[in-house]
């Protein structure tokens, strides 16, 4: 037994209705229906009913997710949007992945067919593995880690190998051009992306995704507005949005990494990538906005709560997408190496300092910051994030801006005709 | 160790998103950094030219509207009076009228979507496509009541215009006049000002004046450079000596200084329409030509305007028959293209698709 699945309360539910008391659980009220000795299947389908339900949850999410920004960006490009099947247009999704279905799925001659088959796979697992630590309302998690931050982090990251694993195995100059992208910017933002979250977890004086919420007396993204805008930016960068979308770029590389990708696997990435901007939203929401807690009756209407808080972020990811073009690779870097770190760092020195002071004053163990300290460390931190950002936008914006002249350091290929 | 690293050479083309057409890039690449462009032309080649070799003067306009698809009110006027000249007729004063009139509309509606596709090619979802396709599709309604198509209008014809405005024209043209600077304001206050858009554009694809003019380029690439070079102010035709505009230049000759470039012209072109408005006289719409044309023989004429991509030509001989002996056409699309390769060696994939959106090129016209 998994000591942490207990606070579930689904998982809690099923197990108790079928093993009861049995074994080495001693939580449940009483003798469930299975007998002595057979507690394993409570296990094995208590486990299997909440992994049912996140899967299924996250996918219908992304598919709702997908009918809402077909929806918005047609409203915010003056057009109609899908508005044919169902009401609204709100059955698109479901005639999309039809579609993709009955495609055939194509796997090029030349591919590393293991490597290419694996990527949707890795892509959707890495996913939705994230989103065991998220708590959607009060004790209504899968799981409640004590490192779920870091856990959060690690896990999101292997989308980069997915990422490098489609570009190599597709055999495909375009889809190997999104790779090399795809990897270099995703390895640099992953560090502003950390170090953003060190501050929250200064603060919550824990990992756990749960003791976070619950140490917002105020949402943290009064008390970390460099750490909120940092995160917010880099995930952004993590999960392809634009300005950051230069792996999938279709203007210039067709569809990056996935240009080889057809039928069910195009459904699996593309799945993945609509589900992973609701999970970055469900991040944002619970690291930064209080996540299910809410100024009444967070206890009763926790899930609502949070599926607003989550809705603002998703709006905001979509409306991003509909109004910026995209930025050049060499602009992207410099704009996390010139902008985003220094920001993360200032977000983290300035948290550490302020942590470590209430911690001395009423002499606790750091962590323990109250609702009157979280006001004087929002009243610093919201003037020292302007300050920071209007500092460090003109020393970005300079780096990033273009030279008047072009690029001499390039390598003259010799002609055929002279290596000859 | 060291990593062994090798130019990779791609075939941008013919069916990529951001070429525009069918034009086939063969680019070579270090990492990201563009060493070598070679483009291939030829996947849209209709034989235009011999085409016209085949069909009476009247029918040969047809041809004319599938040169640039996005702009043939210019192409129907290079052309006629190319042929207006091999014949000696004079047009009438309102006809000149109309076809500056709908020349400019026209050139509105392409500057539009050379601007709208450049910010596509920027990465920009769609939406300043979308806001610039809006203002294009009320220009083409009009085009619509003028003569019944949208895209390939054919509307003039040698000798005047196919069809005067009907009655609903001008208060429809009235109406488009009204709220152009609100549509056009709109575009320019999302992405003029856009930190992105500048970054990205600006110094970007350098043209020096001296290349633009050693490449014969022509058009709002030459005046992005610093050229005020305008057929339409250096050898007027039509109406437009009567016309008061001024001629937008670059400072520099990038990416940005095309675009703006662009976005001005379109506010000069919302000047002349206005001034045809005011100034147009009533009269015949055509001369009186017969049904078919037979310049005399031997005859040669060169019809140019100020297209909205550059200089058109239709260089015309007559042998005396009922088609022209040759019908040669100098498209800006194809000249401005020549000048791809030194705009951009040494900048990287994603400035290829940008600076390859500002040059402004149309199949069409390219391959003929």
């Amino acid at each position: 037994m998994v000591p942490f699945l207990q606070d579930n309360v689904i998982y809690r539910g099923v197990y108790c209705w079928l093993g009861g008391n049995e074994g080495n659980a001693q939580w449940c009220g009483g003798d469930g229906l299975l007998p002595g000795g057979y507690e394993w299947v409570a296990y094995f389908v208590a486990g299997l009913t909440i992994m049912l339900i996140l899967v299924n949850g996250a996918l219908l999410g992304a598919a709702v997710f997908v009918w809402a920004e077909r929806r918005l960006l047609a409203r915010f490009q003056a057009r109609r949007g899908p508005n044919r099947w169902g009401p609204w247009g709100i059955l698109q999704p479901i005639a999309d992945l039809v579609k993709l279905l009955i495609k055939e799925d194509i796997i090029p001659t030349a591919a590393d067919r293991i490597a290419f088959t694996l990527v949707p796979i890795i892509m959707l697992m890495s996913l939705l593995l994230s989103l065991a630590v998220l708590p959607f309302a009060r004790n209504t998690y899968l799981a409640n880690l004590n490192i779920g931050v870091l856990y959060i982090v690690a896990v999101s990251s292997m989308t980069t190998i997915a990422i490098f694993m489609a570009g190599w195995a597709s055999a495909n100059k375009f889809a190997m051009f999104g790779a090399m992208r795809g990897v270099t910017m995703l390895i640099s933002y992953e560090i502003p992306l950390i170090l953003s979250l060190v501050g929250v977890v200064l603060i919550a004086g824990s990992m756990s995704l749960v003791s976070v919420v619950e140490a917002q007396y105020l949402p943290f993204i009064l008390v970390q507005p460099l750490g909120a805008l940092v995160f917010m930016l880099g995930i952004s960068a993590e999960l392809n949005r634009t300005p950051f979308d230069i792996l999938e770029a279709e203007s210039e590389i067709v569809a990056g990494y996935h240009t080889e990708y057809s039928g069910i696997k195009f459904a699996l990435i593309q799945a993945a990538e609509m589900a992973g901007v609701l999970a970055a939203s469900g991040f944002l929401a619970t690291l930064f906005l209080g996540g299910w807690s809410g100024p009444f009756l967070s206890t009763q209407l926790g899930a609502l709560w949070f599926l607003m808080k989550l809705s603002f972020f998703v709006f905001l990811f979509i409306w991003i997408r509909a109004t910026f073009p995209r930025l050049r690779i060499d602009q992207i870097m410099a704009f996390a190496w010139k902008f985003l770190l220094p920001l993360a760092m200032i977000n983290f020195l300035a948290t550490a300092v302020q942590v470590y002071f209430f911690g001395f004053y009423h002499g606790d163990v750091p962590g323990e910051i109250t609702r009157n300290e979280q006001w004087v460390m929002a009243a610093i931190n919201v003037p020292l994030a302007v300050a920071s950002i209007v500092a460090f936008g003109h020393f970005a914006r300079e780096g990033i801006r273009v030279p008047a002249v072009r690029l001499e350091s390039i390598v003259p290929i010799p002609r055929v005709a002279e290596v000859d | 160790m060291p990593i062994r690293t090798e130019p990779v050479t791609i075939n941008i083309g013919p069916q990529h998103p951001s070429t525009h057409g069918v034009l086939r890039l063969r680019v070579t690449f270090d990492g990201e950094v563009i060493v070598d462009v070679e483009p291939i032309f030829g996947y849209l080649h209709r034989g235009s030219e011999k085409l016209a070799e085949e069909r009476n003067y009247v029918q040969v306009l047809t041809l004319t509207d599938r040169l640039d698809y996005v702009a043939s009110m210019t192409n129907n006027q290079a052309y006629c009076l190319a042929v207006e000249k091999l014949m000696g007729v004079e047009v009438p004063e309102r006809a000149q009228y109309l076809r500056v009139m709908t020349a400019e509309l026209q050139r509105m509606a392409s500057h539009l979507v050379a601007a709208g596709f450049l910010l596509q090619d920027l990465g920009a979802l769609a939406t300043p496509l979308m806001y610039c396709f809006r203002f294009r599709e009320k220009i083409l309604d009009l085009f619509e009541m003028l003569c019944g198509a949208r895209i390939t209008v054919s509307y003039m014809r040698p000798g005047g215009v196919f069809a005067d405005a009907p009655e609903d024209f001008w208060p429809a043209l009235d109406r488009l006049m009204g709220e152009a600077p609100e549509l056009l304001g709109e575009l320019e206050q999302l992405l003029m000002e856009n930190e992105i858009v500048l970054v990205r554009t600006k110094n970007v694809g350098v043209l020096p004046l001296d290349t633009a003019i050693a490449y014969s380029i022509s058009g709002p690439v030459l005046r992005a450079s610093g050229l005020p070079w305008d057929w339409r102010k250096a050898d007027p035709y039509d109406v437009y000596d009567r016309m008061q505009f001024d001629i937008p230049i670059g400072d520099r000759g990038d990416n940005y200084d095309r675009f703006r470039v662009r976005i001005e012209e379109v506010k000069q072109s919302m000047r002349i329409v206005s001034q045809c408005i005011e100034q147009m006289p009533p009269g015949p719409i055509r001369t009186e030509l017969p049904f078919v044309l037979r310049p005399p023989a031997g005859a040669e004429a060169y019809g140019r305007v100020e297209a909205p991509k550059g200089e058109l030509g239709f260089y015309m001989v007559s042998d005396g028959s009922i088609a022209p002996y040759r019908c040669k056409i100098r498209s800006p699309s194809l000249i401005n293209l020549t000048v791809l390769k030194e705009l951009l060696v040494g900048w990287k994939l994603a400035d290829m698709i940008v600076t390859l959106g500002s040059i402004d090129i149309n199949m069409g016209e390219v391959d003929r």
